[in-house]
């Protein structure tokens, strides 16, 4: 089933939470919302799954508008960041939940609930806890008790806030390829919220970037990651060195030296234009000699060879810290050296953002 | 000892001792707390209380039992019975209504409710009672209207109850508030999002979260309730055999000189006392089992109890 919001505005007192915000889901999609706090993913999902009223907007399950359906009739699944489970109810039911408070015209029998509660079970893998209290359970087996939960009652819609948010990096990984499979099986159109960009990256189908009540770019995860549409998702997603830079006669140059380093894309040449010019460390490559092409002159203050590629750390000759990831290979050609003076080019275009003053 | 400034081999294979003796105090400091504590405690509690159960038997038990089955003295014993328990659910769903608004929702006159929930704390009991006979006497705002239509309230049944009421109506709210606060918002979310109606939400989630602290409300507010004086005096016109409750039964006897019998009708309400001890440590050992799976060094109703109290 796909969820639409239109225009949606949500303010908490002064607080604008939600800023007129438009998103499609298709059918059978893993979306992620992704932001820091603060940024209203959460709200959203909230708004989503009717547990929140938006204030203006609406909210769309299948092309039929259902901003004033209750949360009881929305048949959402909802995964709550700490789980939410009933403390006083064992593992089998909590799952069983759903089930038992149907209507009693729709309420299935006791031997298919049985049934159903130990499929969902075996399909988060912990059919033999089922006789436990939430609390002797671990933080892992509780999100999966959750989700078995919420996958009870069959909804047309699975909703996950920050699922794996307060669990230790180990399980998280596991955990989110474990989900990725179960969604894969189950088709279920799905939207979880996150503050981790590599858990966004990795997990989702697309990838809803969102920033202060607004969203800033929607896009597969390797469309954010390489096109960033705002200076904020570059910012965001992953490290990245940012250049102040002026344009000048449609070329945009470094401040403080006269590195160019690109055409100002569609801007004419006035004074007034600043630019904010954005390169991953693994784009800029690194040289002893000067090319004559566009570079800069920076000198290694520090360096990183354990991982698959060397970190290195620079300062320009106008102070400021630069970044760059290098090839082993490149590494060792280099005989690099704290201290060692080097040229620095982008490999290839960097991101430029013009802006007035 | 516990100053040892060495380290003795013994002690290095014990490191809980050695953690002991260094965050620990003198000897004699600790035995002068305790002797001070011990010896406070006697003096206050524990010697009133033999008092009062030496002189209920002083007699002999014929006495104590001729005492307590005497006509007038179980009229009073029918009253207490009688007013508790219309008061004390009352207050049992008053409570649970006004912690459920305080804990669950965010409105502006929250600290006035909270306030207001207090006042009975507040005021003395004997002026609450006189704010009542203000309102329903013979001379009240309302006295007249009730007379035209015949209704008693001042010197009878209803008077009592609703003194008792007003004092007692802070235990059950006060008790539920924290608890409730604690385990905020999101299993009653759950359970809507799982299709549970607002009843189903309550009896399935909400109740059975708060149990263990409602019945331990529900316990120090029939205590209260049982044991209230001040404002049921003032009321209920202290007529024997008619309206005088269980305490206010022990004052009449024990101004008519009749002390064994006093203490007897004294001795009960003690004993009544002592049960709601021990089943406030059994609820409060209940709860720790409940919340944890096991037992955990501070219960949840044990904290919230001390704030209460």
């Amino acid at each position: 089933m796909s969820i639409e919001v239109r225009n949606i505005r949500k303010t908490f007192g002064n607080f604008v939470a939600l800023d007129e915000v438009s998103l499609k889901v298709e059918t059978g999609e893993l979306v992620a919302l992704l932001g820091m706090s603060g940024s209203g993913k959460t709200t959203l999902l909230r708004i989503i799954s009717g547990l929140e009223l938006p204030d203006s907007g609406s909210v769309h399950f299948h092309g039929s508008e259902a901003t004033e359906v209750s949360v009881r009739d929305r048949r959402v699944g909802f995964v709550f960041q700490h789980y939410a489970l009933f403390r006083h109810l064992s593992v089998f039911e909590n799952v069983a939940f759903g089930l038992r408070v149907k209507p009693r015209a729709s309420r299935p029998a006791e031997d298919y609930i049985r049934k159903r509660v130990h499929e969902l079970l075996q399909l988060v893998q912990l059919d033999s806890m089922a006789n436990r209290l939430p609390s002797q359970l671990s933080g892992g087996q509780r999100q999966r008790v959750a989700l078995a939960r919420a996958l009870a009652v069959e909804p047309s819609v699975l909703l996950l806030d920050e699922p794996f948010g307060a669990l230790d990096a180990k399980v998280r990984a596991e955990l989110r390829r474990w989900l990725r499979r179960l969604h894969d099986e189950l088709h279920i159109t799905s939207v979880f919220v996150t503050h981790d960009q590599e858990e966004a990256l990795e997990l989702a189908d697309r990838v809803v970037v969102m920033n202060q009540g607004r969203v800033e770019q929607i896009g597969t995860p390797a469309d954010v990651y390489h096109h960033p549409a705002t200076p904020f998702v570059y910012q965001f997603l992953g490290n990245v060195n940012l250049f102040h830079g002026r344009v000048e006669d449609g070329h945009v140059l470094i401040e403080g030296s006269s590195v160019e380093l690109d055409e100002a894309p569609h801007r004419n040449g006035n004074a007034k234009e600043r630019a904010h010019v954005y390169l991953r460390p693994h784009q800029l490559e690194l040289a002893l000699e000067a090319s004559g092409g566009n570079e800069f002159r920076a000198t290694v203050v520090h360096l990183n060879s354990a991982g698959p590629k060397v970190k290195v750390e620079l300062v320009t000759e106008w102070g400021d810290p630069v970044f760059a990831e290098i090839d082993h290979d490149r590494f060792d050609a280099l005989k690099l050296a704290k201290g060692h003076r080097v040229y620095a080019r982008p490999k290839e275009k960097p991101r430029v953002f013009v802006y007035q003053i | 000892m516990a100053m040892a400034p060495t380290t003795t081999p013994q002690q290095l294979t014990q490191p809980g001792r050695r953690v002991q003796a260094a965050i620990s105090e003198p000897r004699w400091v600790r035995l002068l707390l305790t002797t001070v504590a011990i010896g406070f405690l006697a003096m206050f509690l524990f010697i009133p209380l033999v008092a009062v159960f030496v002189n209920a038997f002083s007699l002999g038990y014929r006495v104590f039992f001729g005492a307590i089955s005497d006509p007038d003295a179980l009229s009073a014993i029918r009253l207490t019975l009688l007013t508790a328990s219309i008061a004390v659910p009352l207050n049992l769903v008053f409570g649970l209504a006004a912690a459920w608004t305080i804990a669950k929702f965010d409105f502006r006159a929250k600290s006035v409710l909270m306030t207001l929930i207090d006042l009975p704390f507040a005021v003395s009991p004997v002026i609450s009672g006189l704010i009542f006979v203000l309102l329903f006497g013979a001379e009240g705002w309302l006295g007249p209207w009730l007379a035209a239509h015949d209704l008693k309230i001042i010197f009878a049944l209803p008077g009592i109850v609703i003194s008792t009421t007003f004092v007692t109506f802070p235990f059950v709210a006060r008790e539920l508030i924290p608890v409730m606060q604690a385990y905020g918002n999101e299993e009653e979310e759950a359970a809507m999002v799982l299709g549970a109606s607002g009843w189903q939400m309550f009896f399935r989630v909400t109740l059975p979260n708060v149990k263990w602290g409602l019945l331990y409300g529900i316990i120090i507010c029939n205590a209260r309730a049982m044991g209230e004086y001040g404002a049921v005096s003032v009321v209920s016109g202290k007529i024997r055999g008619l309206t005088a409750t269980m305490p206010v039964f022990v004052e009449l006897l024990y101004n008519g000189y009749e002390f064994a019998g006093a203490f007897a009708i004294a001795s009960l309400l003690t004993s009544l006392a002592l049960v709601t001890l021990a089943a406030k440590r059994i609820l409060i050992y209940r709860s720790a089992v409940d919340s944890t799976g096991h037992q955990p060094q501070t219960p949840l109703v044990e904290k919230v109890g001390n704030i209460a109290a």
